[in-house]
């Protein structure tokens, strides 16, 4: 069976959620290989065999941590030319997207963006316009190159032994021009990932102020999950713009959507129709987000949302 | 500093998006407007021409329709037009559409390609890096501050935790994400001024592009199916009494989200 390729994503070295779910979804489709640029390969290494990579092509030069994109692009170019894989798998998040982006210009490839499965034939299924169209696709051009979304493939170990490769890298002066002088974090931390989240609780316009996501939060952190933010927020600077979910913000897909103080203009349903359950809280019986809902509560979130979040406390002791 | 802003037609945020029998974005039966996106790539163009001088120009791809998109940018204060129209082009994904544009750019002179970060109706994101890959460009990208110094552009990348500073030389393709500026409206002034800026169009012959990597049959990827999503069953929907957020609770519980 031909290797299929898959592009660890990983923090330090721990490879992200997204990544066992690729390698999951590549085992589904050929020979699941993983392809790890940066420091941190040994740490990666065990979780990559549980999930199932027979292989792992391990690009470690301490140079690249100072780069962005282009380089990555031009690692996975060469494991393509050297083991001509059946396909690519990208994890869909913004890097790995302008990845999939350089390397289908180098490979002369078709590249598919934001697929929710791809199935026996390397047929992606992808949702557009704001979840009203299911489409499926194929690359018809070299070698396929397919981003996918987070939680779209649960996770399943599949132990295996891979072997290592050593990929020895020489980039080139064009993928070395943009060089990263400093990397500072603004995200509070101990919340899952906005994306990757199994339960995402975002407010809106509702809130009326910045310091009222204290009540946003506090409901996320007694579900473990992570914060959204509406375009109206993010705009009145109430919530980081990194937490915006919508059109010109974050797509989500996760298990559970709370959509709080949010009307659910098209602008935000675009970013967060295709999560699989959806709840809203609101004052407006009219607002457009109650036609997504699975369940709704008509009322003041400031009564509704610290009952709600006393209740899940009650019931986890 | 010249600098480059491509700008993308795109249906209205509110229209009811459709696609035509061949798979595509229905463009004609719906409003265009300018991709929101590109609306804060202008700014940005005009803010640092106002600070350094230059000139900048607008480039599109798309139907004639896209003169309204070109025309809006002009009357922001953009000094001319190239768009890029040809029936050859119908259909381009993003590989082709980034080997057309990069041909395109070819014939402009510049040492900045601005961009909104992605289009909102196929939203990949992906054409600034291809651009900066086939013009062997610096990719500055998901920007949400630009600096430019003598020769070289520095930006604040927007990332998932925070924000990378990145720093290259030019010529550069620096996307924009929108909280980088304020877009300007027109002036009238401007809306008039517009009609008379140079408005270049280009053919497939004209910027060299081979017809064969263009349009549906030149792209690299193909549309199998479609299908409309099913409509979404009512959901239950109570009124608070005093107790919704008890009543919210055992419905998360029912679904094991508690």
């Amino acid at each position: 069976m031909a290797e299929v390729l898959v592009l660890v994503e990983h923090v330090d070295g721990a490879p992200k959620k997204v990544t066992l779910e690729l390698l999951t979804l590549a085992r589904s489709l050929g020979e699941p290989a993983a392809v790890f640029v940066g420091n941190g390969a040994d740490v990666a290494k065990d979780k990559l065999a549980e999930y199932g990579a027979t292989k792992i092509y391990v690009a470690g030069d301490a140079e690249l941590e100072s780069y962005l994109v282009a380089p990555k692009a031009e690692v996975l170019a060469q494991v393509v030319q050297q083991s001509s894989p059946a396909a690519v798998l990208i994890p869909s998040s913004p890097e790995g997207k302008e990845i999939a982006a350089r390397l289908a210009v180098k490979l002369e490839s078709g590249v598919i963006t934001d697929a929710v499965g791809v199935s026996d034939g390397f047929v992606a299924t992808q949702s557009i316009f704001g979840g009203a169209f299911n489409v499926t696709s194929k690359v018809s051009k070299g070698t396929p190159i397919i981003t996918v979304r987070p939680n779209s493939t649960a996770p399943e170990a599949s132990p295996a032994q891979p072997t290592e490769e050593q990929v020895s890298v020489t980039l080139s002066d064009a993928a070395k021009k943009a060089k990263v002088l400093d990397r500072v974090t603004e995200k509070k931390g101990g919340r899952p990932e906005l994306t990757e989240a199994a339960i995402v609780v975002s407010g809106g316009r509702g809130l009326g102020d910045g310091k009222n996501f204290d009540i946003i939060e506090k409901l996320a952190d007694s579900l473990g999950a992570a914060v959204g933010a509406s375009r109206a927020a993010t705009d009145a600077g109430w919530y980081p713009h990194t937490n915006q979910v919508g059109q010109t913000g974050k797509t989500v897909s996760p298990q559970l959507y709370m959509a709080i103080g949010i009307s659910g203009a098209i602008q935000h349903r675009a970013g967060m129709q295709t999560s699989k359950t959806i709840v809203a809280i609101n004052k407006d019986p009219e607002a457009p987000i109650f036609e997504l809902v699975d369940f709704g509560i008509v009322g003041d979130l400031f009564n509704v949302v610290p009952q709600l979040t006393d209740e899940i406390d009650k019931r986890k002791s | 500093m010249n600098i480059v802003v491509c700008v993308k037609q795109v249906p209205d945020t509110w229209a009811e998006k459709k696609l035509g029998s061949d798979n595509t974005v229905d463009r004609e039966s719906v409003d265009g407007v300018m991709n929101e996106l590109d609306e804060y790539a202008v700014e940005e163009a005009l803010k640092i021409k106002e600070a350094q001088g230059g000139e900048v120009t607008v480039l599109s791809m798309g139907p004639d329709k896209a003169v309204e998109t070109i025309r809006k940018a002009l009357s922001m204060g953009a000094d001319k037009a190239v768009h890029l129209v040809d029936p050859g082009l119908h259909g381009s994904d993003a590989l082709a559409t980034s080997y057309a544009l990069a041909q395109a750019l070819g014939t402009i002179e510049h040492d900045l390609v601005l961009l909104g970060v992605e289009s909102t109706d196929a939203r990949m994101s992906v054409v600034p890096a291809m651009l900066a890959e086939r013009l062997g460009a610096s990719q500055l990208t998901f920007a949400r501050k630009v600096e430019v110094g003598d020769g070289t552009v520095k930006i604040e990348r927007l990332n998932d935790a925070g924000y990378e500073v990145v720093e290259a030389p030019t010529p550069a393709v620096v996307s924009v994400v929108e909280k980088i500026n304020e877009p300007r409206y027109p002036s009238f002034k401007g809306i008039m001024a517009a009609k008379k800026k140079p408005l270049t169009t280009l053919t497939l012959a004209d910027a060299g592009i081979d017809a064969g990597k263009v349009g549906l049959g030149g792209s690299g990827t193909e549309v199998a199916e479609v299908t409309a999503r099913p409509p979404k069953q009512a959901g239950q929907i109570v009124k608070d009494e005093g107790d919704g957020g008890t009543k919210l609770a055992e419905f998360l519980a029912q679904q094991k989200f508690i």
